[in-house]
């Protein structure tokens, strides 16, 4: 019995610290699970057979998850990773703190330029690049254009949250299972806020003053608050507070939604017949406005970044370079149809004819990418960077704690102004403790 | 007396138990049914039940897109790996704790019961730091000893708990022919309180295979394990049930069939001394 338990503990410690020793650089790359970062995994073949001497592992993981992973990593210095996918939030507050590797070896026919200029902006310090963008998106409105028809409401020029409060109006027929609006309502920075927060730019509020004092007790937020519980709550489908994208894409798939404000990127889905039931039905307008149109369309970009910790800083930028290339987009299209190239990043892109006939959705998209500008996105002045969000470390649990509260106010568990109210106590107390003021 | 019961009772009885049962299975059975069927089916509203295009389009995708064994493969020597070290560990703590208590006994039972209570995000980044100064970030070797430490509390509990059931004369009539310390445990204490070890090694295993914060935090390809693979599935934007649904069925299947092997095993140990 001594010399089996013996054995199998033996057995046990050999296979865990078996590991194989190779010549060749391994590039460990930590990625979302995104239809073109999946694309990008299965094309890979084409950069390791240029580079035989770099090897790639893939490390693909859910967002909340990568996000929790790779900051843990990059904070501690522990080196997992040689590239990481990360937000546009994460790029200039991570680049500030040092933890990312400048991309200056980029190559010489890698065409910085060519990057759109907003979202070149958000992965910049100092005008040096500190992450490259894969994707961007901004949000616009995608809506029925069978639907519009019957009730004979058409669209002429950009909206403004009251029409489209009146529009949702006459599409709400949920005895036939159709909503005049769909919107985001689960709880999160990234989930209601980023809806919200673009809602309370276009209504002329602001996440903090230029003190860093937040503003949720000014009138732009309540009136903000009030169209956004007001047209969700009462034109919106069943459950809203669990809806995030997802929900909503299944939604609009199904022919349920009117309208749908979201993510750029979601006009391949909806317009996909393999997805999509009313993918021949769907029309494309710029988010609405309200007393303003600076920042009511967000910005967001999946960007590939190194990390400080990381040894093979050469081979990784080598990699960056393929997978964030104009050559990398023609491949794509090359395989998969210009339709399926990642969206929001070159100015290029968006002239190619090929590009714009696959995708009807192209204009606007790029007007909307074009229109949203990190820096000057309220309209009145404000300390930080970032349309829907406030690129300080703070904000994660701001921004969620916030979500959270409107969230409530939106399940009708509190009123939209205790709901500012806490937010204003709760915000206030958070940058007083990080010593803001 | 013993209450006779009557055939109303017995039916009502099991027909709550049928109910019960199907309720805990439903999840799962959905599961693997929506792994069969394409993205826009696992999200069309109404769901479809069984009048759908069946396809293994997902199991197809999964496939192509993960290396699955080589999860798989992990999964099972940290879940193993994990249990029978701690349970050498388990074993004389136990032992300890059962034949030879202290006034302290049971307060330090309840410490190490504590410890289940706080939440591990508490101790990430020290844990994260020491890892990747001993150089474990991303080895079996260290995963095994996280889930090993994790799962020790439970470990000692449950085999206590049994050992606390066999009479102490006959291992004081062990020592008496002469039995030393060792053997004592391994020729008479052992075979007596095999079903609850069987039983607490098999909790320990499916607890190994489930645990998804420290093999999420502390692996990236070498040592990731199934519930790895599982996370890789989940998307934030784009429609991932049926692919998910097919990964997680993968996952599950192999803790699922030993699981139904041994559930008697499974039951009559952690029921063992619940009726005195």
């Amino acid at each position: 019995m001594k010399r089996v338990m013996g054995a199998a503990l033996c057995a046990l410690l050999a296979g865990g610290v078996a590991f194989t020793a190779n010549a060749e650089t391994k590039l460990t790359i930590a990625t979302v699970n995104n239809g073109d970062m999946i694309r990008m995994q299965k094309l890979t073949d084409d950069f390791t057979s240029q580079n035989p001497d770099i090897s790639l592992e893939w490390v693909t993981l859910e967002e909340n998850t990568l996000r929790q992973r790779v900051t843990t990593d990059i904070a501690t210095k522990g080196g997992q990773y040689d590239i990481m996918t990360i937000g546009t939030y994460e790029v200039p507050i991570w680049a500030e703190k040092g933890w990312l590797a400048p991309l200056d070896n980029l190559g010489s026919d890698y065409d910085v330029d060519d990057l759109m200029p907003a979202i070149r902006a958000a992965v910049s310090k100092d005008d040096a690049l500190y992450a490259a963008p894969f994707y961007g998106e901004s949000s616009m409105m995608m809506y029925r254009k069978d639907l519009f028809e019957k009730a004979g409401i058409e669209v002429n020029g950009r909206l403004t949250w009251d029409q489209t409060l009146d529009i949702a109006k006459k599409l709400h027929d949920p005895d036939n299972g159709v909503y005049g609006i769909c919107l985001r309502g689960k709880a999160g920075w990234g989930e209601n806020m980023a809806l919200i927060s673009t809602m309370g730019n276009a209504y002329g509020a602001r996440w903090f003053d230029e003190e860093w004092n937040p503003t949720f007790d000014g009138p732009e937020w309540k009136a903000a608050l009030d169209m956004y519980t007001n047209i969700l709550g009462n034109y919106g489908p069943p459950g809203a507070t669990s809806n995030g994208f997802n929900e909503n894409l299944s939604l609009f798939n199904s022919g349920k939604c009117g309208m749908w404000i979201d993510a750029t990127v979601a006009a391949s889905f909806v317009t996909n017949p393999k997805e999509s039931k009313v993918a021949d039905q769907v029309a494309f307008t710029e988010a609405p406005c309200a007393v303003t149109c600076t920042g009511a369309n967000w910005l967001w970009a999946w960007n590939l970044g190194i990390p400080m910790g990381s040894q093979n800083v050469e081979a990784a930028q080598k990699f960056i370079a393929w997978a964030t290339s104009k050559e990398y987009l023609e491949l794509v299209a090359s395989k998969e149809g210009w339709a399926n190239v990642p969206p929001g990043t070159r100015i290029s892109l968006y002239e190619n004819p090929k590009y714009l006939e696959a995708a009807p959705f192209a204009d606007e998209t790029l007007l909307a990418i074009d229109s949203a500008d990190p820096i000057n996105s309220t309209l009145k002045p404000k300390p930080y960077v970032g349309v829907q969000f406030a690129a300080i470390p703070e904000f994660q649990g701001i921004g969620t704690t916030v979500g959270q509260q409107f969230s409530a106010a939106l399940a009708g568990q509190s009123t939209v102004e205790e709901a500012l109210s806490a937010a204003q106590a709760s915000t206030d107390r958070t940058m007083r403790k990080a010593g803001y003021y | 007396m013993e209450k006779k019961q009557t055939p109303l009772g017995y039916i009502s009885f099991s027909a709550f138990a049928w109910v019960v049962g199907l309720l805990i299975f439903f999840p799962i059975f959905w599961m693997v049914l929506t792994s069969f069927k394409s993205e826009l089916e696992a999200v069309s509203i109404p769901p479809s039940f069984i009048s759908f295009d069946w396809t293994l389009e997902n199991y197809v995708e999964v496939q192509e897109r993960s290396n699955y064994f080589k999860f798989a493969m992990n999964s099972v020597i940290l879940a193993v790996g994990s249990t029978l070290v701690g349970l050498v560990f388990a074993v004389t703590c136990a032992w300890a704790m059962a034949f030879n208590p202290t006034k302290r006994t049971k307060d330090a039972l309840l410490w190490m019961l504590s410890t289940k209570m706080m939440p591990p995000v508490g101790v990430l980044v020290p844990i994260y730091l020491m890892f990747r100064d001993w150089g474990l970030l991303d080895t079996r070797f260290g995963l095994i000893m996280v889930l090993f430490l994790m799962n020790l509390p439970i470990m000692v509990w449950m085999l206590y708990t049994y050992f606390k059931e066999i009479p102490t004369d006959i291992l004081e009539a062990a020592r008496m022919d002469g039995a030393t310390l060792p053997k004592e445990i391994i020729f008479v204490l052992l075979p007596m309180a095999l079903p609850g070890i069987a039983s607490t090694m098999l909790l320990n295993v499916i607890l190994a295979w489930n645990e998804a914060f420290w093999t999420l935090n502390l692996t990236t390809s070498d040592a990731a394990p199934l519930t790895a693979f599982i996370a890789s599935y989940s998307s934030p934007e784009g429609l991932f049930w049926a692919k998910l649904s097919a990964a997680s069925t993968l996952a599950v299947a192999p803790i699922l069939v030993i699981g139904w092997f041994s559930q008697k095993q499974l039951v009559r140990g952690l029921t063992f001394g619940a009726v005195k």
